[in-house]
């Protein structure tokens, strides 16, 4: 293990100073060439004046949360008083049954032998920033929880003695909400502890104490994120008619495409399949839902789509940060599914939307709202390997990788179906290393990918997707020559909105022609009844 | 002296089997939460070995989950006896963690084979290094056995003291009850260490101690004189041990079951009027107390009302 240069102890993060760490380019681990030296990449922008004098901003160099500065310290006081009434929710079966007991055993048991650290992409990426240590914030959390709710802050020298100092103020908790958001929840460092302590789940469940008793969330996640879609039916923006309209000039494009007459089926009372997608592909990544709309068809499924309130848009950002907001949105898409009484929900490519809605949510739906779930990935495997659809694998005749989206690999435990059709229709597939259940995270998780506000872009590519472009060139390190075309199968919406910005940030594709897209358009691409050359070779 | 000595001996054990049966309830009896697990999960039949799930079957829900006890206990054994995570993942900690684990574990060897040597003795067996079969092995197993565990234990514990002391990642993150605790092992093991090695190397006598032990001898034990300050103090030091640990963290020694097979590896998919279901039903009643906006708890309603409802009812 190598070791951290910086110190950083936990109760510093109790005392007052302007940040209490530092992002600097030249101490980011070196990425492979040709971006080997601080010079070749771009440099981390720091924060605006304004932004530092606007915002809570004395973690780090960045922000996700952007907690305004309180004007008095009676303001400051009042948000303390409030954390703490919501840490004492936190540890209550009434308010916390959803991960109580998880959260209890990662509260009790941590023998903090760093274990952990090695496994995180971020400390790893950092430079071994002693803040971004998976334990730093887990300790912080677990020294606030064991002085203030198990103790009731009576615990005197004795409960210091034997868990640790720490200081509940304003400067603690507005660098705990931050600290929260400089987590990807890939659980990766969960996966290696030796005892099973979860640090991913305890930055999830702080970050449930700023949502669900103060409302400070990251505004991309709750106002613009799972407030809207709610409302309108999709974090977008999109209502019903306008993802019906943009769904039809989708189905000319692909229809013209390749040859085929595709229709994409709406409100189809009884079908066999609901295909829910996230929709940001719809709006970002058309030729996806169009791909699927080709293949659907193509094999002969019964299957529809949606226009009620969610049913077109997967996502459940609640799943990051908040329980109530992630029971509302999957009881939704439930509820969508049973109105049409559909025999199972397909999940189209959304890592996160998988997660919440097969694996999380199936202690939230009962009765008769406890409908089927299925990966697209199954389904697609299906489809592929039975024949019912013919390929041509030569038309894939270029270097594919494959990036493993955390909430479908590593907490699902869908690993194959994707890896046995890509190794059908793309002869030089090569694995990225490591890969599977012990993949990196594209340093989108958790809703990163979303959040790109003052330089938290910046940090997401200099840190958050550092490891995972490290991945990407080294999977194609022979071929980097720009004149061989390279595809990176990324079939996760906030994964691949993550590579868009890695790409652009660090000119992949100008560069060293190393395209991201995701299972689907591989898959109609080598299509035998469709005309040739489905991808679209430019960035996008 | 003998009769204290057996006396503290019960409480300790008494007080070690109560902790973990109170946290153990405790933990049990928590309600059921939302699925977390990890993968690769090792019960999942076929496909613990790539981290596969029973979710890349098509229609997974209409067919038999395949769970193999085989393949748990295939993870479970290196795990807790070789501590295979540190050592895949951590190998300069497992270098000082596994002796003293390991070391433990022998002890806890150490006082199966004294309770059959108790057990043995009670029947007339000798046991002496030139004895019958089974007297003879009792007699050697317990010499190798109990020495290999206090010096590995002890090795570890040093080890494992010395880097909390000098590495700063490490010390950074240590109580001063962390350093408590294995000051306490050292001290223990090291006293253990010395009495066997200067007055009772055979461990005959700690086994006479166990004889009294499991006969509930407390009367013949009064008078019998103990044989050295040495092996008192290591009584003493090694109940108070015992009945210590289960109240600190190092309860994971068992706390880790629940956090294998309730969190990480609880894969059980919930069905239409199944017992998951029944529970989740439950914990659904609960009342909220949330303050958000969205979401307004006042303690009366409960979780169905606050997840039926939208943010704007709030």
């Amino acid at each position: 293990m190598e070791k951290t240069k910086k110190r950083v102890k936990i109760e510093d993060i109790s005392k007052k100073s302007k940040k209490l760490t530092e992002l600097r380019k030249e101490d980011f681990k070196p990425l492979p060439a040709p971006f080997d030296t601080p010079e070749s990449t771009p440099d981390f922008k720091p924060l605006s004046e304004k932004a530092e004098e606007t915002y809570e901003c004395s973690l780090d160099d960045t922000l996700a949360v952007s907690i305004p500065k309180p004007a008095t310290k009676e303001e400051e006081d009042k948000l303390v008083a409030k954390f703490l009434s919501g840490l004492q929710k936190l540890f209550t079966k009434e308010n916390n049954w959803t991960f109580l007991q998880p959260l209890l055993l990662s509260m009790e048991h941590c023998a903090t032998c760093h274990t952990c650290s090695d496994a995180c992409h971020i400390y790893e990426a950092s430079g071994n920033n002693p803040v971004y240590r998976p334990a730093y914030r887990s300790e912080v959390f677990r020294r606030l929880y064991k002085k203030y709710v198990k103790h009731k802050g009576n615990g005197g020298m004795l409960q210091a003695w034997r868990d640790g100092e720490i200081d509940l103020n304003w400067t603690t908790v507005a660098r705990l909400a931050e600290l929260a958001y400089r987590c990807n929840l890939c659980r990766r460092c969960a996966q290696t502890c030796p005892i099973g302590v979860d640090n991913g789940l305890i930055a999830h469940e702080i970050r449930k104490i700023f949502s669900q008793e103060m409302g400070i969330a990251p505004k991309e996640l709750h106002e613009n994120g799972s407030v809207l879609q709610l409302k309108v039916g999709s974090t977008t923006g999109m209502n019903a008619i306008v993802v019906k309209d943009n769904l039809e000039f989708i189905d000319e494009d692909v229809s013209e495409k390749t040859g085929l007459t595709i229709e994409t089926p709406w409100d189809k009372a009884g079908a066999d399949i609901l295909l829910v997608h996230n929709a940001g592909e719809i709006l970002s990544w058309p030729m996806n839902p169009g791909a699927f709309a080709v293949i659907f068809e193509s094999a002969g499924l019964s299957w529809t789509m949606s226009s009620e309130l969610a049913g077109y848009d997967s996502v459940n950002y609640g799943v990051w940060y908040d329980d109530a907001q992630f029971a509302r949105v999957a009881i939704q898409h439930a509820q969508v599914a049973k109105n049409l009484g559909v025999k199972k929900i397909v999940l189209g490519e959304c890592g996160h939307a998988h997660k919440a809605l097969t694996v999380i949510a199936d202690r939230v739906l009962t009765g008769d709202l406890n409908i089927p779930r299925e990966s697209a990935f199954v389904t697609l495997e299906d489809i592929v390997m039975s024949g019912r659809i013919k390929v041509d694998p030569t038309r894939n005749d270029f270097p594919v990788t494959l990036h493993d989206p955390c909430n479908v690999v590593r907490l699902m435990g869908i690993v194959e179906p994707q890896r046995r059709v890509i190794r059908k229709i793309a002869p030089r597939f090569r694995e990225m290393t490591p890969h599977g259940v012990d993949n990196y995270c594209c340093g989108g998780g958790s809703g990163f990918a979303i959040m790109s506000g003052h330089n938290f872009g910046d940090w997401r590519a200099q840190i958050g997707g550092r490891k995972k472009i490290e991945q990407i060139l080294n999977a194609f390190k022979d071929e980097l020559d720009p004149s061989i075309q390279k595809y990176v199968c990324a079939p996760c919406s906030n994964c691949k909105g993550q590579l868009r910005d890695l790409f652009n940030y660090y000119d992949l594709w100008e560069k060293h022609s190393i395209l991201y897209d995701g299972l689907v358009e591989l898959i109609v691409n080598c299509m035998e009844d469709v005309e040739p050359g489905f991808i679209e070779w430019e960035m996008h | 002296m003998g009769s204290i000595l057996l006396i503290l001996a019960y409480a300790a054990v008494a007080a070690f089997l109560a902790a973990v049966v109170w946290r153990g309830v405790k933990i049990a009896r928590l309600p059921i939460h939302l699925r977390w697990e990890l993968y690769p999960v090792a019960h999942e039949k076929g496909r613990a070995s790539y981290g596969g799930s029973y979710l890349e079957e098509p229609n997974w829900w209409t067919k038999p989950r395949q769970s193999s006890l085989f393949g748990e206990l295939k993870v479970m054994i290196p795990e807790i006896l070789l501590l295979e995570g540190v050592r895949e993942h951590n190998k300069s900690h497992w270098l000082r963690t596994f002796p003293f684990h390991f070391g433990l574990y022998l002890l806890g060897g150490l006082v199966v084979l004294l309770l059959l040597g108790s057990a043995a003795t009670a029947m007339g067996v000798t046991i002496s290094g030139d004895a019958r079969l089974l007297g003879r092995a009792l007699y050697h197993l317990t010499y190798i056995v109990g020495h290999a565990g206090l010096g590995l234990g002890l090795i570890g514990a040093i080890a494992l003291l010395v880097r909390r002391v000098s590495d700063l990642d490490y010390r950074e993150y240590t109580k001063k009850a962390d350093y408590f605790n294995l000051v306490f092992f050292v001290v223990t093991l090291a006293v253990a260490l010395v009495a066997h090695a200067t007055a009772d190397p055979t461990f005959s006598g700690l086994r006479a101690f166990f004889v009294q032990l499991v006969t509930f001898d407390v009367a013949a034990s009064s008078g019998t004189a103990v044989p050295s300050a040495l092996f008192a103090a290591e009584i003493v030091l090694g109940c108070v041990l015992l009945a210590y640990i289960p109240l600190t963290h190092m309860s994971h020694f068992f706390t880790k079951y629940f956090m294998y097979h309730d969190v990480r590896w609880s894969d059980e998919p919930s069905f239409k009027g199944g017992k998951i279901e029944q529970k989740v039903t439950e914990a659904m009643k609960y009342p909220v107390s949330w303050s958000a906006p969205h979401i307004r708890g006042d303690g009366k309603k409960n979780w169905v009302d606050v997840a039926t409802s939208g943010v704007e009812e709030n």
